[in-house]
This record gives structure tokens, sequence and C-alpha cells, in this order.
């Protein structure tokens, strides 16, 4: 019985969080197009796009792994989806143990993988290109990210569970609202944009060199689960943003659910606006400015949370 | 009509296949992207690769060179797929149909389903062309 009711509370969250990214992947492109003064698509885009995908053939190289090349898309969509149903637990407050936040770290990691996997088996030279940017990408934004974890972790109280946080920053108000809370907002903003693989940051797929980078061969609803799967991202990433430094309303009544979306739009547009007005960066560029400057606020942020500024 | 026709028309996905035209049509076509006409409005956005296109535009006269190039990214593309001829050498060979390395009008090679002729065709006679074929379409 608690099996079906799991799977079935699994699926409800994946229907949730696809509509809701597909909406917000759209409020992006239309941010993007008023700003490049152009009138944007209508709002059912992003669903006509994965509707079509659904409808189109689907080719299979033929030097490439077949097994793996079906498998990667599903899975990362399937961790995604992990990632959305545990912050809906956590944000519902019935759910979360002793570092669910170490884990959520790995969970997030895997829709990258799964890419890497997916381009690897292709077979294809640019894909290979590709899977080398987003190898390197990983590593790169995964250090400051972390620091921008473990900022918040210690101003509440030295603790590894989402919800401590969440309870602590009711309590006390916001993690942002001190100097180290401002820096380690701004270092897991930028790396966040670089977890979502959008603009500055986009060279593991970018167009105009490598013609869609890993995914180059995938066509029809792999292709389309890959775009549900950065959707759903564009969900649990800016929440997550959100529950770590913007904390401090109540969700379950409606005032504070009203007040957590704008906080969530809030970290929506800013990542829109870093991505429309940075051009892309190149593979070395982006390693040196992750493990360089980034990383340094990232230490100086966590020596000041300690002497607890 | 069903969803899946539907949803094709209002998201289509364009790869851009240059056969051997003298870069005036490709010149028109990257006019069609720029704000200033703007086909995401109709949900048209430019694919990197022929395996997420649904819509390949082909400009130029298909020279000898390009025949076997031409016939394999047409068999990369998923179906259902639209191919668009652009520009007078597309659709019939244009002033250059006695050239030496014509290898045909780009029919002779893929099957086409829109024709937009011009030398080159205005952006805007290439969006009216791509409607008046999607109100066409069932
Ligand atoms: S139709 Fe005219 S502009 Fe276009 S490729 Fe041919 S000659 Fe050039």
């Amino acid at each position: 019985m608690n099996a079906i009711y799991n799977f079935v509370y699994f699926i409800l969250s994946f229907l949730v969080l696809s509509i809701i990214g597909l909406f917000v992947s759209w409020i992006d492109r239309k941010i993007t197009a008023r700003i490049q003064w152009r009138v944007g698509p209508p709002w059912y885009q992003n669903f006509a796009d994965i509707i079509k995908l659904s409808g189109k053939e689907i080719l299979i190289p033929e030097n490439g792994n077949k097994f793996i090349f079906l498998f990667s898309p599903i899975l990362g969509l399937i961790s995604a989806t992990i990632c959305g149903t545990i912050i809906f637990l956590v944000l519902k407050k019935n759910f979360g143990f002793g570092g669910d936040l170490i884990l959520f770290v790995y969970l997030l990691i895997i829709p990258s993988l799964s890419i890497i996997l997916g381009g690897s088996s292709s077979g294809n030279v640019l894909a290979s290109v590709g899977i080398s940017r987003e190898l390197k990408l990983l590593l790169s934004y995964e250090l400051p990210f972390i620091c921008g974890i473990i900022i918040p972790a210690i101003k509440s109280g030295s603790t590894t569970s989402l919800i401590e946080i969440i309870k602590y920053q009711e309590i006390n108000g916001s993690n942002i609202l001190s100097f180290s809370g401002i820096l380690g907002f701004i270092i897991i903003l930028i790396s966040s944009v670089g977890k979502l693989g959008v603009v500055p940051f986009d060279l593991a797929e970018a167009e105009t060199e490598i013609a869609g980078g890993s995914l180059i061969e995938y066509s029809g609803i792999l292709l389309g689960f890959y775009k549900l799967t950065k959707a759903i991202l564009f969900v649990v990433v800016p929440i997550f943003v959100v529950i770590l430094y913007l904390g401090g309303s109540e969700v379950n009544s409606f005032g504070g659910f009203l007040i957590f979306l704008i906080k969530y739009l809030i970290v929506v547009i800013l990542i829109t606006l870093i991505r429309n007005t940075n051009p892309r960066l190149r593979i070395d560029q982006t390693l040196r400015f992750f493990w360089g400057w980034l990383t340094l606020i990232g230490i100086l942020g966590i020596l000041l949370t300690l002497s607890g500024v | 009509m069903n969803l899946k026709l539907k949803a094709l028309k209002k998201s289509l996905w364009v790869y851009h296949l240059s056969a051997g035209s003298c870069n005036n049509c490709d010149i028109e076509i990257l006019d069609l992207l720029t704000p200033r006409f703007d086909v995401e409005r109709f949900g048209i956005i430019l694919a990197a690769s022929p395996r997420h296109a649904d819509v390949l535009l082909c400009t130029g006269i298909v020279n000898k060179k390009c025949v076997e190039r031409i016939k394999e990214v047409y068999e990369q593309t998923p179906k259902p797929c639209v191919v668009v001829a652009i520009g007078a050498c597309a659709c019939s060979g244009g002033i250059f149909r006695d050239g030496y390395q014509m290898a045909g009008p780009l029919n002779k090679i893929i099957p086409v389903d829109v024709y937009i002729p011009g030398c080159p065709p205005k952006p805007e006679s290439i969006i009216a062309g791509i409607v008046k074929f999607l109100r066409e379409l069932k």
C-alpha cells in the first residue's frame, strides 16, 4: 500500500514539476525576448515543443551504445524528479533527515552525469568535445556551489538538514540578512547558473561551435526528456537557493505561499538577467572564474560566518 | 487534426542547409532570426543539429559535391520533416541553371514541400511562404 502511495506521489510530483518547469522556462524565454526588443514566443511554446518531440522519430546512431543511449535521458529525468519530490516534501515539513542537504548535492549532480553518459554513448566527435566541457564545467561550479551551501548550514546552527535550516530562518530571519549571507547568495546564484547550463556557461551545448554538443545525436522524445530535465532543474535549483538563503516565512499558509512564489520568481529573474547580459565564456575562463574569484569569496564567506558576521 | 501535428505547426525547429548558394539567400535567412523579424513568435528557432530539426531550409543550386551530403542530412533528420527550397536557385536553378556544376534543382535529390522563389527572397516573403504552408498543412 505504502509503495503504491509513494509511486503515485512520485508521478504526481513529476507532472506538477514539469508543468511548472515548462511554464517558468517560457517566462525565461519571454524575458529574454523582451530584453532583445522582440515579441517572444506564446505561453504554450514549451509544451508544444515537448508534444512535438514526442511525435518525432527516434534515431539511434550506428556506432553508439544503444542501451546507454536510451537509458541516460531517463536517468536524468528520474533523478531531477526525485530532487523535486524531496523538495516538495521538505517544504511541507513532513519529510527530512539529518544529511538530506548532502543527499541533495549528490542528486543534483546526476542530471549532468546523465548528459555526459548520453553524449559519450552516442559515438559522435562533437559530442565528445561537449562531454569533456561538461565534465570540466561540473568540476568547476561544484566547488563554489558547495561553499555556498556550507555558509547557510553553519549559520543555521551547523546542521545538514534542510528542515532545520527552514526552521532556523523562521525564528531568526533569512540567512541573506548579513554580510556573509550576501556573499554566499551571490556565489550560489552564479554557480546555479552554471548548474542549469544556461548562457554564460552553456559551453557544453554551444550551438554555434559544436552544434549542440553532447545532445547532438538525440532526437525525438529522448531529446524531449533532456529538455524536461532542464525544465525541472529550473524549478528545483532556484527553490533550493530560496530555502537556503531567502527562507523565513511559513509556506503552508496562503500568504506565505505567495511570498515564497515571489522569492522564487525573483531568483529565476536574476538567473535570466545574468544569462542575458553575459557572453559565453571559454572553458579555461570558466574554470579560472569558478575556482579563482568565486571560491576565494566563498572561503572568505565561510570564515566570516564562523566569526559570526 | 491531431495534437501532435498541431504541436509540430507551433514549434518548427529549423536547420539551415546551404547547398552551393551564392550566400545571399543565407544572409536573408540569418536576417529572419534577428529581433526585427523575430520568428520565435511562431515558435521557430534555429536548431544546431539536423537530428533536432523539423524543417530543412535549403538554399542554392545543388552542386555535384553536395548531392551525397544533402541526401545524408535528409536521412539524418527525424521524420516528419519539411523541406523548404529557398531562392530561385533551389527552386529551379536560377541563373546557374546551365552551369557545369549543376546537379539538379533540389527536388531532383530530395522531396521538397515548399518553394520560395526570389533572388534572394525577402525575409518577409520567406515568412509568408512558411505561414501559408502551415495553413495548408493537414
Ligand atoms: S537564388 Fe539568387 S541569391 Fe539565392 S543563392 Fe541563388 S543566386 Fe544567390
